[in-house]
């Protein structure tokens, strides 16, 4: 979640959010680069919905199984099944990596592309670029990278025209 | 809160997913859409989703979202492949000749809303 070599050279925008209250936990989380307890990965690739999913399916299974909250594993799955469809419906293929911590999960999406031209104009509820299959699978509504941020504690997606993206959330498990 | 078994009955609806009871889903609303974001970002979980979208993406949102049951209106049905994901989900899929509207009304009633 740290602001890339690029974004401070310009080269990228970066939208960033940290949730009220989450700002201190966030810091010392970057700080400390505490070790990693199971660390899940996943391909997704291009306008393939019906892998899209798969990681998010393994991951929420995997939480339920280590107890965490039905309310905290509901928002993890949404959040990390709409980044999933965003990276099918439109890049050219990603990876997913789940990092599970003590007390939170890292999840991180890296697209081969095209990127993202204006990153204000995405995070609007409603924008969306989506084509003809997309939008006849009835997604495409423009409301999910909003319902990523909703679901989040912090969010960090960083892009730019004609290059890949990159988006991570980090959700507490209390 | 009332038993899907009785939602079922009041919507002449046919359950896809037979090996789950609806019996032991309890219901507390629906939410009515189309658009899966849109759900992922409104539903709750004990609220069944009425939906006509059936393919397979619909069962992940609705596992996602911890829907407990999808209400297909308008007679649709879902293939194999849906139920089948479904089942390990456990979710209970229904099909109704109802439309949405009425659907949503019916169960508005039976909540005594």
């Amino acid at each position: 979640m740290r602001v890339c070599a690029a974004v401070k050279s310009n080269l990228m925008s970066e939208y960033r959010y940290v949730a009220e209250g989450f700002e201190d936990a966030v810091q010392h989380f970057e700080e400390l680069k505490p070790e990693a307890e199971v660390k899940l990965q996943f391909a997704i690739p291009e306008k393939d919905f019906n892998t899209a999913g798969k990681g998010s399916f393994e991951l929420k299974n995997m939480l339920k199984r280590l107890g965490v909250d039905s309310v905290v594993l509901r928002r993890i799955a949404v959040a990390s099944y709409e980044a999933e469809i965003n990276v099918a419906a439109h890049s050219k293929g990603g990876i997913m990596y789940s990092t599970v911590y003590e007390n939170l999960i890292h999840v991180c999406f890296e697209d081969q592309g095209p990127g993202i031209a204006d990153i204000e104009q995405a995070m609007t509820p409603g924008f969306s670029t989506a084509d003809d299959l997309v939008r006849e699978l009835g997604f495409g509504a423009g409301l999910g990278l909003p319902n990523i941020k909703k679901n989040s504690d912090a969010m960090s997606l960083v892009s730019a025209a004609g290059s890949s993206t990159k988006l991570e959330f980090l959700i507490y498990f209390a | 809160m009332i038993k899907l078994t009785e939602y079922i009955a009041a919507i002449g609806g046919e359950n896809h997913t037979p090996a789950l009871d609806p019996d032991e889903i309890l219901i507390s609303g629906a939410y009515v859409s189309d658009m899966l974001s849109d759900v992922m970002g409104s539903a709750k979980p004990e609220q069944v989703w009425i939906t006509i979208m059936k393919h397979l993406n619909v069962i992940a949102v609705a596992s996602m979202t911890g829907i407990p049951a999808i209400i297909f209106a308008k007679g649709h049905a879902p293939d194999a492949a849906v139920c089948d994901k479904a089942l390990e989900e456990s979710i209970c899929l229904i099909s109704s000749k109802y439309e949405t509207f009425e659907l949503a009304g019916i169960l508005y009633k039976l909540l005594g809303k």
